[in-house]
């Protein structure tokens, strides 16, 4: 508990007393300025777009390295853990050079908003098919033959037995890629280019607030991406609490 | 004729899991398939529920050819070694699946688990989960699961093979009383030949893939078909070059008959309540021999000491295999 505390609860604490030492209409004041709300906006619908993307594609990626025997299975495995191994900053140079002014795939989103879906999306890949992987190696197949024995169509099985199996390891997978959503910087700094406006995010916004001396805004900012953070966490518990006492 | 399965192959590979195999299960009767591991009579009970596509042969189910129905339209209930159980729904819920699948009413849905929870005496845990059960309760569980959808045939795979010995014996005796209430063709697979003896009305041995002998309890134990049959359903030991049960050895102190062997006890096995004899014949010949307890005390039978071992009059014996089969 006492490390728990050292190691999480004390900073965040300093976060939010930095954030309201102005008292509460300076905290409004920091995140009405629009610039920042629009920066703070981009990052929360970035973050959720990419995390139901990964809830969708991490979940099928799963199921095909758990279930299905292709060539290059092996291969897949490994490629799958870049984005977790890669240093964030190398992957935004990756992306500079894949999708910058001169791509070589034509595709230039350097300085747009997509930019940051992109980024993002690379960098998240991996959490919900990591959390996924071993839940579905653990089912058991029997369970399935069960539910067709009683009538269910293959449909039917997923939807009733093996997603309601899934869904805590969904739920922390898609925890754990909005978190990283939100705090995202490095990947994203170089091919974003970090328009006002346009392909700014609250990071980014954090770093030039205490670059120009405000500390209190910077704070202000990561309070907020906190509270938004934590009622996300929170909703998709219920959801995945839903799904399972539903089945 | 409620299964018929005919000229039924299955290989994984090079291995051959079935071969030809041709079997009649009559209606409402408790059926068991019993054998070795790994000799086939999971993949036939997996074939005739359509887990297992055979890759050559028929199986009819209740007069309609089920070859090549899915599993989901052959209505057959099945359940499984390790329960298979929906770990996230109550007990009344996995009850419920099939019913709800079949989008039945709410209402016949509620009073069908109710009567089969009390059928298979698990109303009190009607709301727990499964993980809250024992193994017994939820092998009760996953049988009253099969039986909710009103199966043609059900079917079970070693469905007390994950349980302790005690609870087993209740489950057997459970099943069987079950099955007299039910009535519904049921056809179990074991690999022990007391649950299959104590349970079925009829046993299929499956061995290597075929099927060595078909029949009653006692006639499979009286009249044993091969040696393999013989020596399957229960311990079988030579005497004067014919195989023979051990409890139908007599020991004697004095010959009783021409038949008679004369020997020596080179070992006496205290099993509770049965004393479990090896004797050396003068012929070389190692016999085994079953007493009671009370019994072997009045021979006083020690290591060491002659007798005569014949074998009782009316006991099945066949001819031992050369040794070279």
């Amino acid at each position: 508990m006492l490390w728990f505390s050292l190691l999480v609860l004390i900073p965040l604490v300093a976060v939010i007393i930095t954030a309201s030492s102005g008292g509460w209409s300076a905290f409004a004041s920091q995140l009405g300025n629009e610039q920042t709300a629009s920066a703070i906006w981009l990052t929360i619908r970035a973050a959720v777009v990419v995390t139901l993307i990964n809830v969708v594609i991490g979940t099928v990626i799963a199921w095909v390295l758990v279930r299905d025997r292709f060539w290059g299975k092996g291969l897949l495995e490994v490629i799958i853990d870049i984005p977790f191994a890669l240093p964030t900053i190398v992957a935004g140079l990756v992306l500079l050079s894949l999708y910058g002014a001169e791509s070589p795939l034509g595709l230039h989103l350097a300085n747009t908003s997509m930019s940051v879906y992109l980024a993002l999306a690379f960098v998240t890949l991996p959490f919900v098919v990591r959390m996924v992987q071993p839940v579905l190696e653990e089912l058991d197949a029997d369970v399935e033959e069960a539910a067709a024995s009683l009538g269910a169509s293959r449909f039917t099985t997923f939807r009733r037995i093996i997603l309601p199996s899934l869904a805590p390891a969904i739920a922390a997978g898609a925890a754990l890629s909005f978190a990283r959503g939100m705090g995202e910087y490095g990947s994203l700094v170089l091919l974003s280019g970090n328009l006002p406006f346009k392909s700014e995010v609250a990071s980014v916004r954090i770093l030039s607030a205490i670059e120009n001396d405000n500390p209190e805004g910077a704070a202000a900012i990561a309070a907020m991406l906190l509270v938004v953070s934590l009622l996300v966490i929170v909703v998709l518990d219920l959801i995945q609490r839903r799904m399972v006492r539903r089945g | 004729m409620s299964i018929e399965v005919t000229g039924v192959n299955k290989r994984y590979g090079d291995f051959v899991a079935l071969e030809d195999i041709n079997l009649t299960i009559p209606t409402g009767q408790l059926t068991a398939l019993l054998g070795p591991s790994g000799g086939g009579k999971t993949t036939l009970l997996r074939v005739i529920a359509g887990l297992e596509t055979p890759d050559s042969g028929s199986v009819v189910i209740e007069g309609n050819d089920a070859t090549s129905l899915p599993v989901q339209k052959r209505n057959v209930g099945f359940v499984f070694q390790h329960y298979a159980a929906f770990k996230h729904l109550s007990v009344a819920k996995n009850v419920a699946f099939g019913l709800e699948i079949r989008k039945r009413p709410r209402a016949e849905i509620q009073a069908k688990v109710a009567e089969l929870l009390e059928l298979v005496h698990l109303s009190q845990f009607a709301n727990r989960l499964p993980s809250q059960l024992s193994g017994g309760q939820r092998q009760r569980m996953a049988l009253a699961r099969a039986l909710a959808i009103e199966p043609s045939v059900l079917l079970l795979d070693e469905p007390f093979g994950a349980l302790d010995a005690k609870v087993r014996k209740e489950l057997r005796d459970w099943l069987r009383r079950l099955h007299d209430e039910v009535h519904v063709t049921t056809v179990f697979v074991t690999h022990d030949q007391e649950e299959a003896l104590e349970v079925a009305d009829e046993i299929v041995v499956v061995n290597q893939g075929g099927i060595e002998q078909i029949g009653t309890p006692e006639q499979l134990y009286d009249e044993p078909a091969n040696d393999f049959v013989m020596s399957f359903l229960g311990d079988v030991t030579t005497l004067g070059g014919a195989l023979i049960r051990p409890h139908d050895v007599e020991v004697t102190p004095s010959p009783i008959s021409e038949h008679s062997l004369e020997g020596t006890v080179s070992r006496v096995l205290r099993i509770g309540f049965e004393v479990r004899l090896t004797v050396l014949t003068d012929d070389g010949e190692v016999v085994t021999a079953e007493l009671t307890r009370t019994h072997a005390r009045a021979l006083q039978l020690e290591e060491g000491v002659n007798v005569f071992v014949t074998p009782s009059p009316g006991a099945y014996t066949m001819p031992a295999p050369s040794p070279a089969a």
